[in-house]
């Protein structure tokens, strides 16, 4: 059934490849024919080790909808890999059901299945007997792949996780970086368009600053891709970043909580959750809202092309106490205060504090914060595109800001956990009135 | 007359039986790799099923070869056929044992990989396992060859082919004149031959590790 849909899948990455994408052209419509994400149902999925007591994921039950990022996080042991795992049935469920795009595959080939879910791993995973194009073309191959298209998917697939096909082509694993294998790994479990990907703590080996580079990637990806994905970390900072929605599981694979992160954070289900969040659940909360979230305040500018009287007017005739100059391209230059003119004796070249930190609409709150306290006048400016001059943003409409997003964040919550509270009393309802040969299940 | 004089007069035989010695040592390393590799890839699955290859065949080399091809004489005669049973069983261990070691070498995390991508059982041992077990088993083939060089002259005993025949037959007429050159041109006949076999697996090797996986 895939393969009808496949024939007009060559050239689906190259829209969308490069550059940042237009703002207006949702990448569905970007990528024509791409596969992109199928729902996962999980139905009581339950592995019971033989030999052993209790069973190691005790009857999950999920819904992630397509084109969802759910991240798995727990502690290690819980059983967050062994459920990933039972996905695409690495490991087989003893008990339950798995549905992918509404087709229980339960009980297919699970070669076959396999085929159709994106598979990466910790440490890449990478054969290093095959060249970074031979891996990559494995699967495509796997599914019978005509030849010309396996070649131009793999160049396809180097350049939308941003390495350069020429260079990296016929390089074996091992001259390649940490992060550069990883991304040579996610390539490779994106290479046959599955519409769901499983990454078993896939940036868990490199090193922090790579580590969030491939995370940002990621997020870039799957903007464009929209696949449904499903993440295990035992990093909570990862899954806040990463993830639509976060479930957090405790022994036995038992989901604590499923919810947004925005939620997670301002209102954790129980003490168990709290304590994985941990401390700095308001800071955590700057890293999920953007500048653009907030409302940005403009200030007095000038141009270092405007007469000096004018600035001199300007300064006079605003309010505030100081005025913001632009370069000739309207870029923030300095910021002039009363009377710093006045000592440079009207040369602009000298006067004023030179600009030093700006963001972007895109920046987190968190990065503002930062740029904010280290300012001395508490106060950043916010550059478009291009670093032109768009708009200031200081300390107090940070806080109010926040302070709305929290008390959002809260109320959804509660909204939220009154519904499921509902749902669940229902369901409790439901079991009892039909109690009566259900309680040796119990 | 001396060795090299010997050598020159009887270059003709010479050339023969080391053609026909390392031609059975070749043919019987070829049969010993399939068999051991199919063993190996029989057994490394399980832990006692690999234990039990890799004790019987060293079981079969610690008979000695001349004891061996003499019980095989009365089963399969005399000539060809003793010997490249008992060179291809001689042959068995180093290739079984480096088989199981090097299947089990590869990386389970990568076997992982292999599965959870989509590939049959089959297909990830052709692709996967066994090329990146390949190094230890031609490390495996390597040992084996130079040991059953050794053992090939002993088939002479059972009327088989090879440089053996040139050291029986020096030993068979000891204090003749030529006694000593028959034994010499044997012996060093083989060690010319088990250092040409060493270099073409030195060039195979680098013809067949790819360069990802090379040391």
């Amino acid at each position: 059934m895939a393969e009808t849909s496949d024939t007009s899948g060559t050239g689906a990455g190259t829209s969308t490849g490069e550059g940042p994408g237009p703002a207006g052209a949702p990448a569905a419509t970007a990528a024509p024919g791409a596969t992109t994400g199928a729902t996962i149902e999980l139905e009581n999925l339950t592995k019971h080790y033989p030999g052993s007591a209790a069973p190691a994921v005790d009857s999950v039950s999920m819904h992630i909808d397509a084109g969802e990022l759910v991240v798995f996080v727990g502690p290690s042991g819980c059983g967050k890999s062994t459920t990933l795992k039972m996905i695409n049935r690495l490991i087989e469920p003893t008990g339950g059901r798995i549905r992918i795009g509404g087709e229980d595959v339960t009980d297919m080939d699970p070669v076959k299945l396999r085929r159709k879910i994106g598979y990466a791993i910790q440490s890449s995973g990478l054969f290093p007997h095959m060249t970074v194009a031979q891996n990559i073309g494995l699967v495509p191959k796997l599914v019978g792949w005509p030849k010309a298209r396996i070649r131009a998917r793999i160049e396809e697939m180097l350049d939308l996780v941003g390495l350069d096909p020429g260079e990296f082509h016929g390089r074996y694993p091992r001259q390649l970086s940490g992060g550069q294998q990883q991304r040579v790994g996610v390539a490779r479990a994106l290479a046959a368009d599955p519409p769901v990907l499983l990454m078993d703590e896939p940036f868990g080996a490199v090193d922090p600053i790579t580590r969030d580079h491939l995370q940002d990637e990621l997020i870039r990806l799957q903007f464009e891709l929209h696949k449904t994905i499903v993440f295990v970390t035992h990093d909570f900072d990862e899954a806040i970043k990463l993830g639509d929605r976060i479930a957090v599981l405790r022994e036995r694979s038992h989901i604590a909580q499923f919810d947004t992160p925005e939620a997670i954070l301002t209102n954790p289900a129980d003490d168990f959750v709290s304590g994985f969040v941990g401390a700095g659940a308001a800071l955590k909360r700057l890293n999920l809202s953007r500048v653009r979230d907030v409302e940005i305040t403009g200030c007095p500018t000038v141009t270092v092309d405007d007469p000096l009287q004018d600035i001199f007017d300007k300064l006079r005739a605003s309010g505030t106490n100081e005025i913001l100059l632009l370069d000739t391209r309207g870029r923030p230059y300095k910021w002039l205060r009363r009377g710093d003119l006045t000592r440079a004796r009207g040369s602009l070249a000298r006067a004023g504090t030179p600009v030093h930190d700006t963001v972007t609409r895109d920046a987190t709150l968190r990065d503002a914060l930062e740029a904010v306290l280290t300012d001395n006048a508490g106060r950043v400016v916010v550059t478009g595109r291009r670093g032109e001059y768009t708009g200031v943003v200081d300390m107090e409409t940070l806080m109010n800001s926040v302070h709305e997003l929290l008390e959002a964040d809260r109320l959804e919550a509660l909204a939220h956990r009154h519904d499921l509270a509902e749902a669940r009393a229902e369901q409790t309802h439901h079991e009892q009135e039909g109690a009566g040969g259900g309680e040796a299940k119990a | 007359m001396n060795f090299l004089e010997y050598v020159g007069s009887r270059h003709q035989q010479l050339l023969v039986d080391a053609y026909q010695h390392a031609s059975a040592v070749f043919q019987c390393m070829v049969a010993a790799t399939v068999i051991g590799v199919l063993i190996g890839v029989a057994t490394y699955r399980s832990e006692w099923a690999g234990n039990l290859a890799t004790t019987s065949t060293s079981a079969i080399l610690t008979i000695p070869s001349l004891a061996m091809i003499g019980l095989l004489i009365p089963i399969v005669g005399l000539g060809v056929p003793p010997t490249v049973i008992a060179l291809t069983l001689y042959g068995l261990l180093p290739v079984v044992r480096n088989a199981i070691v090097g299947l089990r070498g590869v990386d389970p995390s990568l076997v992982d990989a292999a599965t959870g991508i989509g590939m049959s059982r089959f297909g990830r041992l052709a692709r996967v396992e066994l090329p990146l077990a390949w190094p230890p088993i031609l490390t495996g083939i390597r040992v084996a060859t130079q040991m059953l060089m050794g053992i090939a002259a002993i088939a002479a005993y059972a009327s088989g082919p090879g440089l053996g025949n040139e050291i029986f037959r020096g030993i068979a007429s000891l204090g003749s004149k030529n006694a000593l050159n028959q034994v010499l041109a044997g012996t060093l006949g083989i060690i010319v031959l088990a250092l040409l076999f060493d270099a073409a697996y030195v060039l195979v090797g680098r013809l067949t590790i790819p360069r990802g996986t090379r040391g």
